[in-house]
């Protein structure tokens, strides 16, 4: 190969440098949520709004639609598949979900970024709500940037 | 371990066929799960709400006379709509104030109308007019009308162009040039706050109609706004409004407001 060892030395760099960013970052961004598999099984039997299996895989489309109907068409009741009544509001989920902590004023409580939040055992059934599987995937929903935690502090 | 033109022709056709239909399957697969739930699942107004068929409220004039009748209303509003202070006018977010005749009634007046008149203060807010210029403006839908004649604001789709602000005649939206959450005084958790850029206003508190509860501002006047059902000819607002002399804001705009100002509803005005 006409000057092979120049080639073959500038491919090693350039793959090299391509790859860099997953050897830089390996071990480091990718720590997984803790303890997920334990924390789901220990709220698999529990019943959301819709069954577990459902809301794990469409909440986002259902927090949509649950926004679209209460802004939109003025609906403020949801009826699930079991025929149980729920009032479409934030509260209704962090009536459950919740990692607010004490220490946080009213209002800047972020259970989807807050990485300090802390359960409250008494309320919340995982500690895995919101943040850890969002930043996992690097997903931030900006609810919280206007939305509050319901009770803020004394909660 | 050569192929021909005709060979590798067949070859991507039939790879690209795969890939395609492939992805289709997975889509369609993926979708059905989320119509599973939905489908039966059902949505529906709560059993408390107040309803109508058009919103309307009356401003009666003669209990807005001093800065206490105006501060009362005011304050209720912002206390639960977590509106900021943020203390300049170019930043100023309001959804009910008090203005005077020259921002409020000018355009259409009588030319000699009585002096008195002109120095009155008024309680203003949006105006849930009938044909909204700033619903038409809007070009994502994030400002729409409601079929109760409600024009409401969705701050999910709201872009921050503004355009509602300059198609509204009345000045009855503000637009949050920065974040509003450090000019808050005591936030409520029970309704969100707004971000830095997008345009709020008065809703005439859908959210507590939805409750079953009249608009704060309404529960705070003391009788000086009167709120109800303008199709319904039994209704109170119904009653003042064709039996006494009410004016309403530049109505030669034809945006027909659905808030009425009454003149002379105490003994004098």
């Amino acid at each position: 190969m006409y000057k092979g060892g120049r080639i073959i030395a500038s491919l090693i760099i350039f793959v090299a440098f391509l790859t860099f960013p997953f050897f830089y970052n390996m071990g480091k961004a990718n720590a997984g949520p803790v303890n997920l598999t334990a924390n789901i099984q220990k709220i698999a039997n529990t019943q959301c709004v819709e069954p577990a299996e459902f809301m794990r895989a469409n909440h986002m489309q259902l927090l949509n639609q649950w926004r679209n109907a209460y802004v939109r068409d003025g609906q403020t009741v949801y009826t699930n598949s079991q025929g149980e009544k729920f009032n479409i509001d934030l509260s209704t989920c962090i009536k459950c979900h919740s990692t607010g902590t004490e220490s946080n004023p009213v209002g800047t409580i972020n259970p989807a970024t807050n990485p300090v939040g802390v359960s409250n055992p008494a309320l919340n059934t995982s500690d895995q709500f919101c943040i850890s599987c969002h930043n996992y995937v690097s997903v931030k929903p900006t609810c919280w940037s206007c939305h509050s935690e319901t009770g803020g502090a004394t909660k | 371990m050569s192929i021909n033109r005709r060979q590798f022709l067949r070859r991507v056709g039939l790879v690209s066929a795969l890939g395609l239909g492939g992805s289709f399957v997975i889509t369609s697969l993926r979708g059905k799960k989320v119509e599973a739930a939905s489908s039966v699942a059902e949505y529906e107004t709560s059993k408390d709400a107040l309803v109508a068929k058009h919103w309307a409220m009356v401003v009666d004039m003669s209990k807005f006379k001093t800065e206490e009748d105006f501060k009362k209303v005011v304050d209720s509003c912002v206390s639960i709509h977590n509106i900021p202070d943020i203390g300049n006018l170019k930043d100023e977010i309001k959804w009910i104030w008090e203005d005077d005749y020259e921002h409020t009634f000018s355009g259409g007046e009588n030319e000699y109308l009585t002096e008195s008149f002109k120095k009155l203060p008024f309680a203003v807010i949006c105006n849930h007019c009938e044909n909204p210029p700033c619903v038409k403006a809007c070009p994502t839908g994030a400002t729409f009308k409601r079929p109760d004649g409600i024009v409401d604001m969705d701050y999910h789709r709201c872009i921050g162009c503004r355009f509602c602000m300059g198609a509204c005649p009345y000045g009855a939206r503000s637009f949050n040039w920065r974040d509003p959450r450090p000019f808050i005084k005591k936030i409520d958790p029970d309704f969100p706050t707004r971000t830095q850029g997008v345009v709020e206003k008065c809703t005439f508190c859908v959210e507590r109609l939805a409750d079953g509860v009249m608009p704060a501002c309404v529960e705070a006047s003391n009788g000086g706004l009167i709120f109800g059902d303008l199709d319904d000819p039994n209704s109170e607002v119904r009653k003042i409004i064709s039996t006494k002399y009410t004016i309403r804001r530049k109505v030669e705009l034809g945006t027909q407001p659905s808030v009425y100002y009454l003149i002379g509803g105490g003994n004098n005005a």
